[in-house]
């Protein structure tokens, strides 16, 4: 496993998300190595659900694909496993409540710390619940990365204050997917949480563009895309390496220059 | 309020982006609902607009017939859009006016709760969007043309099963993306707290009167009450005034589709396991991975893969039993209800009365049964056509 802190070592971080087993799990292997190839300092997998409520339609999609390919949590480690120590940026877990709860939080978070995963984002665990399964994260070394979001306000000061790994700064309202414009103040979201935390602070949700995401990281430390790589492995299927591998650089190379 | 737990049911579980919006909803509500004003507003509109008390009507003919325990029907069937909803919908409306808000938004099943929220929104001059499974618009189609009669735009949802369990995922959504004008009418004892415990609060009349009802009628209380479950909440409404009353048996009637050893039904509680989904613990269908499984119950409105948490708490602790009735248990009593009451009641509450049909002749003659007729049948009449191999439009 290796440690969160380090994605933001490098600069400001892009941050990668795919969706595991869309459309194979083959693919998603390929897909790790070839985005940390191209310049991801750390990678967000997200573990599919049948009813991904926080997600837009194309990640939507990506779940429906991935879990009627027959993708499950246990396959998903399997998988990690078969990386055998080749990946060196962390990576972190994308996933619902429900399928860590019902999969069994303890044999979930072992099973994390055993494959390398370093932490997880689960966007239906708000600050109030996260006492579910916060010690059993805690037993295995996992960062149980909080959320800030638009409408956080005064929440932000004491959720950041709890914060680990990094704190994923919500861009706007709504549900994942891509956005032409992102109106947030993003500058006083973060301000308000670096007067209590000291972890890094990575914005998410509607930015595709390398201009976005450099705007973005400009504000925080890091800038993360979901849907719009998840559109190309959509459009290429099980020949996604290089389209998004190319796309990882110029998002690299866009976030560098903030 | 009870921190949202019904036991180690119920919770927050919602994204980060909607928790001021239930946080603001909290407060709001335990500030109006002990307003005086507030109350006696919501208090008016449910005597001269929804038509309340409800009839508590003694089935005569059905008893007879039945031959066991006295058979009394709560006629929710007659309220203002034909069922309970309304209830939970004009105290959730009336909240959200006061809370300054402009547009309210809701999911629906078999389309009453779409109904009664698109009245609502109406009558209180609202912006008012519905959001029901592509499925559903297709089995309900009259009551989407209902709604946009009323005023709402209806929304059918494409993305997985296109049912119920969608509808509400979407919704969810939708409030995500605009929650500072916009209110979420919630029509179950379902979803992040304080839903559960709002939705019941407004439904629970339903039993109070079904007790004042008996008690002018029998001077006693019923020996057991039936009402038909899905997310639950005619059967919360029916169940709240008699928790602490030992004595009355609470029986809730889940949908069991082909069967409960068949994968096409939704009963929770007979096949469904501890989960976490749509804001609550509770017990829901799922795989051993927490995938929520595509249910089948041949009523739009019972078609839903989890129950409120307050009913897991009252089926853990066993105050409450929930039996499974088959689709063909349900439209057999809908048929019988029809011919021996002259009462078509909606397919869902048909699952009640299947269940009465089943326990009334094990019961004493001096023994009562109420069942809660929740909704009237007209909006169900063309579906149980097909399923009886009836071609009404050929």
């Amino acid at each position: 496993m290796t440690d969160i802190k380090k994605a933001f070592e490098n600069g400001k971080a892009f941050i990668p998300f795919v969706t595991a087993g869309d459309p194979d799990l083959d693919t998603t292997r390929e897909l790790i190595l070839a985005m940390q190839e191209a310049g991801a300092d750390l990678i967000e997998l997200g573990i599919p659900f049948s009813d991904p409520v926080a997600e837009g339609v194309v990640i939507q999609r990506a779940n429906e694909r991935a879990l009627a390919a027959g993708c499950t949590i246990d396959r998903i480690f399997d998988m990690l496993r078969s990386l055998n120590g080749d990946v060196h940026v962390p990576l972190v877990f994308l996933t619902y409540i429900n399928p860590i709860v019902v999969y069994g939080a303890e044999k979930f978070m072992r099973h994390c710390q055993e494959t390398g995963i370093s932490g997880v984002i689960i966007p239906d665990l708000p600050y109030e619940e996260k006492g579910e399964i916060s010690d059993v994260c805690h037993t295995y070394g996992i960062s149980l990365i909080s959320l800030i979001a638009p409408t956080s306000h005064e929440r932000i000061r004491m959720i950041a204050k709890e914060a680990e790994g990094f704190l994923y700064i919500v861009s706007s309202m709504g549900v994942t997917g891509v956005r032409s414009e992102i109106k947030s103040d993003i500058a006083s979201m973060v301000a308000a949480a670096k007067e209590v935390s000291r972890v890094p602070y990575a914005v998410g949700f509607g930015i595709s563009t390398p201009q976005q995401a450099q705007e973005m990281a400009q504000k925080a430390d890091g800038a993360i895309v979901g849907s719009a790589i998840v559109k190309l492995v959509e459009q290429h299927g099980k020949d996604s390496r290089q389209p998004v591998a190319a796309y990882v650089k110029s998002m690299k190379d866009a976030v560098r220059k903030a | 309020m009870n921190n949202g737990r019904f036991g180690t049911y119920g919770g927050q579980y919602i994204p980060e982006t909607l928790m001021n919006a239930v946080i603001e909803l909290e407060e709001a509500y335990t500030h109006y609902k002990n307003d005086a004003a507030f109350c006696a507003e919501l208090d008016d509109l449910l005597r001269n607009y929804a038509g309340r008390p409800s009839l508590l009507y003694y089935a005569e003919k059905m008893t007879q017939d039945l031959g066991g325990a006295k058979i009394y029907l709560k006629r929710e069937d007659l309220n203002h859009t034909g069922s309970h909803k309304i209830n939970n919908v004009l105290g959730q409306v009336l909240l959200a006016k006061k809370m300054g808000k402009t547009r309210v938004i809701a999911e629906t099943g078999a389309g009453q709760h779409g109904v009664a929220t698109a009245t609502a929104a109406a009558l209180m001059g609202m912006e008012c969007e519905i959001f029901m499974g592509k499925e559903d618009t297709d089995r309900q189609a009259l009551n989407v043309f209902r709604m946009e009669l009323l005023g709402a735009k209806v929304h059918a949802v494409t993305s997985g099963t296109q049912t119920l369990k969608d509808a509400v995922n979407e919704t969810l959504r939708e409030w995500t993306a605009r929650i500072s004008d916009t209110h979420y009418v919630l029509g179950s004892v379902m979803g992040p707290h304080p839903f559960p415990t709002i939705v019941r609060d407004f439904q629970k009349i339903i039993g109070k009167e079904i007790k004042e009802q008996l008690y002018a009628a029998e001077g006693r209380l019923p020996s057991a009450v039936i009402a038909c479950v899905g997310g639950g909440s005619n059967a919360m409404g029916a169940f709240y005034e008699f928790i602490g009353d030992n004595d009355v048996k609470l029986v809730g009637c889940e949908a069991a589709g082909r069967g409960v050893d068949t994968p096409e039904n939704a009963a929770t509680i007979a096949n469904g396991s501890i989960g976490i989904f749509h804001g609550m613990k509770s017990y829901f269908c799922q795989d051993s991975d927490g995938q929520i499984a595509p249910v089948y119950s041949i009523s739009a409105g019972l078609d839903y893969p989890g129950i409120g948490p307050e009913h897991a708490m009252l089926f853990e602790s066993g105050r409450a039993n929930y039996v499974p009735i088959t689709d063909e248990e349900a439209v057999s009593a809908f048929e019988y209800l029809s011919r021996t009451e002259g009462i078509i009641p909606a397919i869902e509450s048909a699952h009640a009365v299947a269940y009465a049909r089943k326990l009334a002749p094990t019961m004493k003659q001096d023994e009562i049964i109420v069942i809660n007729i929740s909704g009237r049948g007209d909006k169900d009449v063309a579906a149980i056509a097909r399923y009886r191999g009836v071609n009404l439009y050929d």
